[in-house]
């Protein structure tokens, strides 16, 4: 491990923040060194996202002062802060689609010749930044647009890199990756850290923050909680600082046996789309958690949407119930027999209306069921969303405010409320704890399995293999569009799930593990 | 705070209590230019003259709650009082009787083809209906030039418009009441006026919820057309004739007072009580400009000018932030 | 080459603008009984021109995701200023263009404050705003009339040694002079970022205010060119608000036509040059080809119409039908 240099490259004392009713920070104290990759912990709405952004410049602190190398800094705009040496990546991507990768990368601060943008010095500098994030292979004339969302992630870290930063900060920057770029990526942040930048590094992934980080910080409720060298805790320690309290089981218990010989609820056969999906045949049984797995992109989510109706020009069968339906749209999905829901990726753009009320975003699927006649009856409503509230632990000031003021993981509860009023007998889950606090994480695999129980067929697309192995009674791996392997039961393990997910044969699989051990 | 304040704070759109409060200033200031401006029978007089704007203007509000907008106001006003006044004259005395619901029938129509434009084509809502004006437009000098048709009102129409049939209150003013009240029985109590609200939003995640956005996108066009039309009927009904370009000073002032009575322009909030504040600040402040005898120029840079001054009051946008 | 095949990637919506409009000119020509000469050129040059220069003033703050709906009353408004003020010796005439450009470029930097500054939206800010700008016109002009410098209108509306009518000379010039430095200007490119990603460029640190500011006063300074020019071929100025009303939704449909997208962050003003001559080469041949008088108001409404509905064709190719909404 290397040793922390002994002038910190960014130190922020008392630091303080609030947004309308929800102090954000409070006194907050923290430090940074050179050479030193420094991880941040902690729950949605611990204040971790606002404290990178007050050092990006984004927001400015009520209180406390921020020194950056050796110097006192106020930001005013994130160009102070670029200015300043500060890079940020963030999850929401700063890239313009429209604009070529060159463009993007240049755009704060364009080579300039006789006044006008000069194109080949622009080119140069792109390269040389693609170079130094280990992207060699994207065209910098290509539009952003065509990129995929992996790809795109890589330029974001090459744009950020071309204003040779002291400080870089990287806020879930890897969610988006492939694991092949991800461990690109990290070979790039050691490279960095030896170079001399400090790195500030935000992450759910655990196994990400073990191998790459220096020193942790946990933050919880707005506050530092502790700063810790790497090897110092151990998971199960640094979880309960984040949540501060007790962890008793991680993964509700799966039922013994498979589900007895019911019939498949929901059946595919030979389903294909495009070139995303080929040749997809699942049946899934009441009562059953089935996952989906494989690496990024390999056509999980559009199995899922096209289980839901938003696929034009999908063929193959899809069975509900033994009857074939054409899902043309969501609402025939939601309308069609027994009923399919969908819990989408992205709660904020996909999910929720965040500007209408708590009240209005719960009843919005299952409208029908509280009105007669197209009036709704205020009385159903409110019994509807009391609840809910209850059955999930919602929690929020009163019904009728925003669910904009929800933290992540209550407004992916009103996203799950609002789908469980219209009572589906197939639920689809589109990678729901992506950015989601340990605490209502562990609420949702309960909420799962007690779905189960209660007879729903569940279908549930994760990039976590711990879910997959903790939750799902079966689990199907993707590769390039097709169901390389079905793993059943104690066959789902990460090793099984790792080797089929970059399609390595299952007899190769069990002839490694035959050997001994060299 | 008391628990009442601390609720009509929070219910009430700080636009809504601007508007009103312009609107006390106003008839204060008309006062000082004519004893009468405060008199009973002026004010109702304000209201009629209120009540065609309102009409028009509820269309404009629910397309705008979609987070679209209906540029056809102009050239639908002008069929609508077209074709009430020609079945007259086309159909005899079953015509005569069908005037006022042919002629909101063919505006709705022009917003059944505003509306495929919109949701189901996906053109943008401002270029569609500026392009179908144009083409309504089009449709009225065919009509006009091509067939000499009847262009007086019928009596059912002018007694609507300047008729008072019950309490001494006028007939336009009791149309525009039901109208309010159905709207804001829409908005605020059916399932459809949630999803109104929610489309204005975010019409993804609406659609993703299982909802029909496009029918009901195309249903918000419909009503927009027939009240357009209604209001041409009206105004044909006060003049006794249709008359080309009628709607030309309407299309402005709808919006402004929409918009005035607190509805965002990009859609997904307001409520119709805010339109009907609107709609009279609006009307009053025509009234005043005339009293003082303004001329058009003067009203033109009024109108946009008091516009803008109180969008900036509260209209405002939030500034960019991460 | 790599480089080749992404600008012309990038320019598609300009050069499908360009070949269509070659294919049109060349029916209208076939059909026209003394084909092409200098006059027909000259003619349609007087006419088309106008309409470029308008659909390139809205092109700008399209680029920026935003739309101008006082383009056309900026455009008379100048109008009515130039046939008051571009007239004597040529100093005073000299003098008085100065005034014209400086009035619209106010006009567009008004748009500009009060949308970045007062944080209103373009449409119902410019819609108030074009109301003003009427007013204006009109209180400059309440009746048609005016003059203008008549060796200079002669001289553009005319042509050019070679048969080339002056007038595309002039927008030639328009073109070098104000949208070429703007497209290779940082301030250009910024303009395009912001109507791609509004956020995104907040987060890059772009002065989104200050590209707005000069987007929408370049826009105000177009549609004044364009109106100086109408008094030269007009020879007088009139505060019409139905001229004004018909070069908004005309310059609309041209830079749809034009390629340029309506959300912003792609685009560009040549496609909009294209797109104008096209609406107006459409609208020759409708009376070309001997239509009834009282039928072309319809269908020049249908045309536009049709053409601002263009960008329903993408629909036929999506397969996700998320991707239907923004």
């Amino acid at each position: 491990m290397q040793a922390v240099s002994s002038a910190p490259m960014l130190e922020m004392t008392g630091v303080s923040k609030r947004f309308g009713g929800v102090q954000a920070l409070s006194n907050v104290d923290f430090a940074c060194g050179t050479r030193e990759i420094h991880a941040l912990l902690g729950e949605n709405g611990a204040g971790k996202s606002t404290l990178i952004k007050i050092m990006a410049g984004v927001f400015r602190p009520d209180s406390g002062c921020m020194v950056l190398g050796g110097e006192e800094m106020k930001f005013a705009t994130p160009r102070d802060a670029t200015a300043a040496g500060i890079a940020c990546i963030f999850q929401e991507l700063s890239l313009m689609p429209h604009l070529s990768v060159a463009d993007n990368i240049a755009i704060t601060d364009p080579p300039r010749r006789f006044g006008f943008i000069d194109g080949r010095a622009q080119r140069r500098i792109a390269e040389e930044a693609l170079a130094r994030a280990g992207a060699e292979d994207i065209n910098p004339y290509a539009p952003v647009s065509s990129l995929p969302l992996s790809r795109r992630q890589m330029v974001e870290i090459a744009k950020a890199l071309a204003r040779n930063p002291r400080l870089l900060i990287l806020d879930e920057a890897t969610s988006a990756l492939t694991a092949a770029d991800v461990a690109r990526v990290f070979q790039v942040l050691k490279r960095l850290r030896s170079e001399g930048l400090a790195i500030i590094y935000i992450s759910h992934r655990m196994s990400e923050i073990a191998e790459l980080a220096d020193h942790c910080s946990v933050f919880r409720n707005g506050r530092h909680v502790a700063t810790f060298a790497k090897g110092e805790k151990t998971d199960m320690q640094v979880v309960e600082m984040m949540i501060g309290r007790e962890l008793s089981h991680a993964f509700p218990p799966k039922p013994k046996h498979g589900t007895n010989g019911a019939k498949p609820v929901l059946e595919t056969r030979a389903l294909s789309w495009e070139e995303r999906l080929r040749d997809i045949s699942i049946a899934v049984k009441p009562g059953e958690i089935f996952g989906l797995g494989g690496l990024d992109g390999q056509g999980q989510m559009e199995m899922l949407l096209a289980l839901f109706g938003a696929l034009r020009s999908v063929s193959g069968e899809i069975l509900v119930e033994g009857r074939p339906v054409m899902l043309s749209s969501p609402e025939s999905a939601k309308r069609c027999g027994i009923g399919i829901a969908l819990i989408p990726e992205d709660r904020k753009t996909d999910g929720l209306m965040l500007p209408m009320s708590v009240r209005d975003n719960l009843t919005f699927a299952a409208l029908d069921d509280i009105s007669a006649a197209g009036v709704i009856s205020s009385r159903a409503e409110s019994t509807a969303v009391a609840d809910m509230v209850r059955l999930l632990g919602i929690r929020m000031s009163d019904a009728s405010s925003a669910v904009a003021t929800l933290s992540g993981g209550n407004q992916q509860k009103v996203v799950i409320a609002k789908w469980l009023l219209t009572k589906p007998g197939i639920v689809l889950l589109n990678d729901p704890t992506r950015g989601i606090d340990v605490g209502t994480k562990q609420e949702m695999y309960q909420l799962l399995r007690r779905l189960a129980d209660e007879g729903s067929a569940i279908i549930f697309y994760s990039t976590d293999y711990n879910e997959l192995i903790g939750c799902c009674d079966r689990v199907a791996v993707f590769y390039d569009g097709r169901i390389v392997r079905l793993l059943a039961g104690d066959e789902i393990t990460e090793r099984a799930l790792v080797s089929s997910a970059l399609n390595i044969p299952a007899a190769d699989v069990a002839a490694a593990e035959a050997r001994p051990p060299v | 705070m008391s628990a009442l304040v601390v609720a009509l704070r929070r219910h009430t759109n700080p636009a809504i209590l601007t508007a009103i409060g312009c609107i006390i200033a106003l008839l204060i200031a008309g006062s000082f230019y004519s004893a009468n401006f405060l008199s009973p029978d002026y004010l109702l007089q304000q209201l009629q003259v209120a009540s065609f704007l309102g009409v028009v203007a509820t269309g404009a509000m629910i397309v705008i709650l979609l987070g679209h907008i209906d540029l056809s106001v102009p050239w639908v006003m002008t069929l609508g009082g077209m074709m009430a006044t020609a079945s007259a004259g086309w159909w005899g005395d079953v015509g005569t009787a069908l005037a006022i619901p042919f002629g909101v029938a063919c505006g709705a129509v022009i917003g059944l083809v505003n509306g495929i434009g919109v949701a189901y084509l996906r053109v943008p809502s401002m270029i569609f209906t500026l392009g179908m004006n144009a083409v309504v437009q089009g449709l009225v000098v065919v009509h006009t030039g091509g067939f000499a048709p009847q262009d007086r009102a019928t009596e059912t129409m002018h007694e609507l418009s300047t008729g008072r049939a019950l309490f001494g209150l006028p007939n336009a003013l009791l149309l525009w009441a039901v109208l309010a009240v159905a709207m804001i029985f829409l908005l605020t109590r059916t399932t459809f006026g949630r999803k109104v609200y929610a489309i204005g939003n975010r019409e993804k995640a609406a659609y993703l919820s299982g909802v029909d956005t496009r029918f009901v996108v195309l249903v918000c066009f419909i009503i927009s057309g027939a009240m357009s039309a209604l209001a041409g009927v009206l105004l044909a009904g006060y003049a006794t004739k249709a008359y080309q370009a009628m709607g030309d000073a309407y299309l402005l002032p709808a919006i402004a007072a929409v918009v005035l009575g607190g509805t965002n322009i990009l859609g997904g909030r307001g409520s119709y009580a805010g339109t009907i504040v609107g709609t009279i600040l609006i009307t009053l402040l025509q009234s005043i400009l005339s009293v003082m005898q303004m001329a058009e120029v003067g009203r033109q840079i009024i109108y946009g000018t008091v516009i803008i001054l109180m969008l900036l009051t509260y209209g405002r946008g939030a500034k960019t932030q991460a | 080459m790599n480089r080749l095949r992404y600008g012309l990637l990038e320019h598609r919506g300009t050069l499908l603008a360009g070949a269509v409009f070659v294919v049109l000119f060349s029916v209208y020509i076939a059909n026209y009984q003394t084909g092409l000469n200098a006059a027909v050129a000259t003619t349609v040059a007087n006419k088309g021109v106008l309409l470029a220069i308008v659909a390139m003033a809205q092109t700008l703050p399209v680029l920026t995701a935003g739309l101008d709906l006082s383009v056309g009353m900026v455009f008379v408004l100048a109008n009515c200023i130039a046939s008051a003020v571009v007239v004597g010796s040529p100093l005073e005439t000299a003098f008085g263009i100065v005034v014209v450009l400086a009035a619209g470029l106010a006009c567009g930097l008004l748009n500009g404050l009060v949308i970045v500054y007062g944080r209103l939206q373009p449409i119902i800010t410019t819609l108030a705003t074009g109301a003003i700008y009427y007013g204006l016109a009109l209180w400059l002009r309440p009746v048609p009339g005016g003059d203008i410098n008549s060796d200079l209108a002669d001289a553009l509306t005319g042509q050019l040694p070679g048969g080339i009518p002056s007038m595309l000379a002039v927008l030639l010039a328009v073109v070098l002079l104000v949208w070429v430095p703007f497209r290779n200007s940082v301030t250009g490119r910024a303009a395009l970022a912001v109507g791609s990603s509004e956020q995104a460029s907040y987060m890059s640190g772009i002065p989104i205010e200050r590209v707005k500011l000069v987007t929408y006063a370049l826009s105000g300074l177009l549609a004044a060119i364009a109106g100086l020019l109408l008094t030269f071929v007009t020879y007088s100025g009139e505060a019409s608000s139905s001229i004004g009303g018909t070069y908004t939704l005309n310059s609309i449909a041209a830079v749809v036509i034009g390629g340029t997208s309506l959300m912003g962050g792609y685009g560009s003003a040549i496609g909009s040059i294209f797109g104008a001559f096209v609406l107006r080469t459409i609208g020759d041949l409708l009376f070309v080809l001997d239509l009834d008088p009282l039928w072309q108001p319809l269908f020049q409404g249908m045309i536009l119409l049709v053409a601002v509905s263009l960008s329903a064709l993408r629909l036929l190719k999506i397969r996700n039908r998320l991707d239907l909404f923004s």
